[in-house]
């Protein structure tokens, strides 16, 4: 299983209160850890990534294993210790005033 | 007894505030969806227990909530807004082409009559329907490709689609305003549009009486009057007695005439409210007193009134969103400030008292008076 750690915004909008574990096939990645999220919790879509260009909104990052995992392509492996749920896949809003 | 419900969006979350006919004590609910800014929240006039909310973030973008009790509880819906086409480009700040870009959805108008449609006014500046009750929504494109739309550059606080007012009388028509291209109008239910801007003038841009490219702030219509509209522009009171074809002015004796709210009493279709703020780079009232000002003869000759408002050391703004007017006999209306007041007068204006006073900042009032 895969874990996810949401951001405290949207862990109330997908009312869960702590981390989300989802299955997701091998081999594991953004876009297929999204797409299960999304499909588990609709209400989540386009608050992390565009709907129709499933590009990751700008103020949002993904963390894992110490490593910002951001800008790597959406179909690149998660570290292995994320896709055997050792580790958490950090979706983490960015630091903003206001 | 009548029962009035008033919708508050601020910076930081929505607020319910409910009161009986007397509006002398107040309930207030919330905050709804904590740390997003709720742009606006509005009900259906055919189900008022119907509401729409438009909350919005920096960090997670743009959600569309719905409540069918009230505002007790609330569902996201649908918050995909996808422009019609391949959208093309309006005026960048500079000057250059900008693609056509959503940001964020400003104003939410139910349909006078079914609740399940809903139009949304967007930014990028374009307008939005909704016939499942927010589920899905379909570009009106026809607004956004009519002939200007490529010429329509943003204000400074985005090109928003902020005004939507549906015409009572006429089901077809409708009127939109945009910062900063100006007010449009349908016929046909707004698949074609026109341009209804002859007469303002503005002296901060090329052609102080071009087509398109006037700082609109709000318009207000009285439902039984619907060809009479008035309008608060980035400078200048406007009225139009044939449903936006000519505009004239009406600011008259107000002590400036810079302003971003406008609104009608409920029965005096003659009687209208603005708050009058010091300048376009000073948003806030003139020598720290915020006073509204009420027209009793449909413009030009102002009163101030001040009752139960801080007339020293104020300096708040008043957004365009931000004030609004209930059906009870006397009209009560109401408005919120950029401080987190929201003032309540339950006699046409004659004297005011905060309903609440440290909101966070207010984006927008609406109001429902239910049976």
């Amino acid at each position: 299983m895969i874990r996810v750690v949401l951001p405290a915004h949207l862990r109330t909008l997908a009312h869960v209160g702590g981390e989300v574990t989802l299955a997701v096939d091998a081999p594991a990645t953004q876009r297929t850890v999204l797409d299960a999220l999304e499909a588990g919790y609709p209400m989540l879509r386009g608050t992390i990534r565009d709907q129709v260009t499933q590009r990751r909104r700008a103020f949002v990052r993904f963390f894992a294993c110490q490593q910002d995992l951001s800008d790597e392509p959406p179909d690149a492996p998660l570290p292995d210790a994320v896709a055997t749920g050792a580790e958490p896949l950090l979706v983490v809003g960015a630091i903003a005033g206001g | 007894m009548s029962q009035v419900r008033v919708l508050v969006g601020t910076r930081k979350g929505a607020f319910i505030l409910t009161a009986d006919g007397k509006r002398e004590r107040w309930d207030i609910s919330g905050p709804h969806f904590a740390g997003w800014e709720i742009y606006h929240v509005k009900g259906s006039p055919a189900d008022p227990n119907r509401l729409y909310a438009s909350q919005t973030s920096g960090w997670f973008g743009q959600l569309i909530q719905r409540s069918n009790d009230g505002g007790q509880t609330w569902e996201p819906v649908g918050n995909q807004f996808v422009y019609d086409g391949v959208p093309g480009t309006h005026k960048w700040y500079d000057g250059t082409p900008h693609p056509w870009e959503f940001a964020r959805v400003w104003h939410l108008e139910p349909s006078l009559t079914d609740p399940d449609t809903v139009y949304a006014g967007v930014e990028d500046a374009a307008l939005f329907r909704s016939t499942d009750g927010g589920q899905s929504w379909q570009e009106l494109a026809g607004l956004r490709e009519h002939g200007t739309g490529s010429s329509w550059q943003p204000g400074a606080g985005g090109m928003g689609l902020h005004t939507i007012l549906l015409d009572p009388s006429r089901p077809e028509r409708m009127y939109i305003a945009i910062s900063a291209a100006g007010a449009f109008r349908t016929d046909d239910g707004g698949q074609s549009w026109r341009p209804i801007n002859r007469g303002l003038k503005s002296e901060y841009i090329p052609d102080p009486t071009a087509e398109v490219g006037h700082c609109v702030h709000r318009i207000a219509m009285h439902p039984s009057r619907p060809d009479v509209l008035f309008m608060q522009k980035h400078w200048d009171v406007m009225r139009s007695d044939d449903a936006g074809a000519t505009w004239f002015e009406v600011s008259g004796d107000l002590p400036t005439d810079f302003g971003f709210p406008i609104d009608v009493h409920a029965h005096e279709p003659n009687t209208v409210y603005v708050v009058p703020i010091k300048s376009d780079s000073e948003h806030y009232p003139l020598e720290g007193k915020l006073r509204v000002y009420r027209s009793r003869t449909g413009g030009c000759e102002w009163e101030p009134l001040t009752k139960g408002l801080p007339q020293r050391d104020c300096y708040v703004n008043v957004l365009r969103e931000a004030m609004a007017v209930d059906s009870l006999d006397d009209c009560g209306v109401y408005f919120g400030t950029t401080g987190g007041q929201v003032y309540a007068s339950a006699d046409s204006g004659e004297s005011w008292a905060p309903i609440v006073r440290d909101l966070p900042a207010v984006l927008s009032v609406e109001v429902q008076t239910l049976p």
